[in-house]
């Protein structure tokens, strides 16, 4: 496949465009990648997504395709003899690894971003006790879906631990802005070898941003009121 | 070995419809079982831990929930009958993109117009009605939203359609005036029998409206 046919707008820094460059490295496909300038939007970027005007957009041959797990999603079955599978091959356990991913951005990624844009000591605790519930499903979710193997989708990393691992730089952000630690070996013992796993997996590894360069980039993004 | 489908939904939701609507497509016979929603059956509770809401599929003792989830569970498990997704990768992609609006625009701005007042309500109005012009576009001309077969996003959208004379009774307008076209296609998929069995009757859905505030606890 030629390296023009596939383009990827996105930013070095967001947790839903790193799904679609994982699972694009999972498949050894070759692309260009279009980052956006922080605090603008492209007009190719408003072109191929005029809905939502949001990253990531992955154009294939010309044609746009938005929405994270929407993407991963496509190049799983667009490129279905590269690489391994991204999702499971049972409909049931293709139904649960979504309905997790769903969790994962409808709920649990809400409160964690809640501790950021928390104004005030109750409101940041409160935050981080509701991520502390969700991340104890997920632990759960973990342990279930698993069934003793090392990623959510078994042998190799899939669809789901693709859907929460692109958030692990974050989350260590979150931990040390809120001086508060998440996945401890007390806490939620499967997901913090699991993290370690995911973030050492070669598909994974040479696009996970450097801790300090994204806490810098996270106090552009929430700045925090003058004392 | 026979399947054994049961689906646990609540006569009003449209989203539980969307369920309906793909088993009946599917010609799958299943058990559907009404769910009280303000006493929780230990059955509902037990199949969806997580969010405790409906519909929950439940096929071989198995629960599948979320209903775009399950819709495309169903297309997977009876994939010989009338597909709901097309084969296509890109089509699937950008079917499911729409499916996925649907689900984070609709509700919220539709419950707006029958739940809220004063400025909330005109915004919910207005925004439902921007909403449901950029669905007209997305339509076009077509006979349905994938082309000339009936599938995942007429499914996803049309169980709204069974709400359509609520939100013009308590919004004060006209959909068919704002998206013609669309309700032109709501009169096309009407005809479908397995959307005839599974769309209730929109006036006993505009009777339960304040039945519905009072159980939300909404003046």
């Amino acid at each position: 496949m030629a390296t023009d046919d596939v383009k990827l707008i996105g930013s070095w820094a967001s947790v839903f465009v790193m799904r679609a460059r994982i699972a694009l490295h999972l498949k050894s496909i070759s692309y260009e990648f279009l980052q956006e300038t922080f605090g603008s939007k492209s007009e190719l970027l408003l072109k191929s997504n005029p809905v939502h005007k949001k990253m990531p957009v992955l154009i294939h041959a010309d044609k746009p395709v938005c929405e994270s797990n929407i993407i991963v999603q496509y190049i799983d079955e667009a490129w279905t003899s590269s690489g391994p599978s991204i999702l499971p091959s049972h409909p049931y356990d293709r139904a649960i690894a979504r309905f997790w991913a769903a969790y994962i951005d409808d709920q649990w990624f809400i409160s964690l971003r809640s501790i950021l844009t928390a104004q005030g000591e109750e409101e940041k605790n409160a935050a981080i006790a509701q991520v502390e519930e969700r991340t104890e499903i997920l632990e759960k979710a973990f342990i279930d879906c698993s069934k003793g193997k090392p990623f959510f989708n078994g042998d190799h990393i899939g669809y789901l631990d693709i859907a929460l691992g692109s958030f692990l730089g974050w989350w260590r952000v979150v931990e040390l802005d809120a001086n508060h630690k998440f996945l401890d070996e007390t806490k939620a013992p499967s997901l913090a070898k699991w993290a370690e796993r995911f973030c050492d997996d070669p598909a994974v590894k040479p696009i996970m941003p450097e801790i300090t360069k994204l806490a810098e980039f996270a106090r552009k993004l929430f700045p925090k009121p003058q004392a | 070995m026979a399947d054994e489908v049961i689906l646990l939904d609540f006569w009003p939701s449209m989203f539980g419809m969307r369920t309906r609507i793909a088993l009946e497509e599917k010609n799958v016979i299943f058990d559907y079982r009404e769910q009280d929603l303000w006493n929780k059956s230990p059955i509902l509770l037990e199949m969806n831990l997580v969010h405790k809401k409906i519909p929950v599929l439940i096929h071989n003792g198995k629960p599948v929930c979320e209903s775009l989830i399950q819709m495309e569970y169903i297309d997977e498990v009876w994939p010989s009958k009338t597909p709901l997704l097309p084969s296509d990768p890109y089509q699937r992609a950008h079917a499911k993109f729409w499916g996925d609006f649907i689900d984070k625009k609709v509700y919220g701005s539709a419950r707006l117009i029958w739940g809220a007042k004063g400025e909330e309500h005109e915004a919910g109005k207005k925004e439902f009605i921007e909403i449901h012009k950029t669905l007209e576009s997305e339509l076009g001309d077509k006979t349905y939203f994938g082309g000339e077969t009936f599938g995942y996003v007429d499914i996803a959208l049309i169980g709204f359609y069974s709400w359509f004379e609520a939100y013009e009774k308590f919004g004060n307008f006209s959909i068919e005036v704002e998206c013609p076209k669309l309700i032109a296609w709501t009169k096309r998929c009407v005809k479908r029998e397995s959307v005839a069995k599974s769309l209730p009757d929109s006036e006993k859905i505009t009777k339960f409206v304040p039945e519905l505030k009072e159980k939300l606890g909404i003046k």
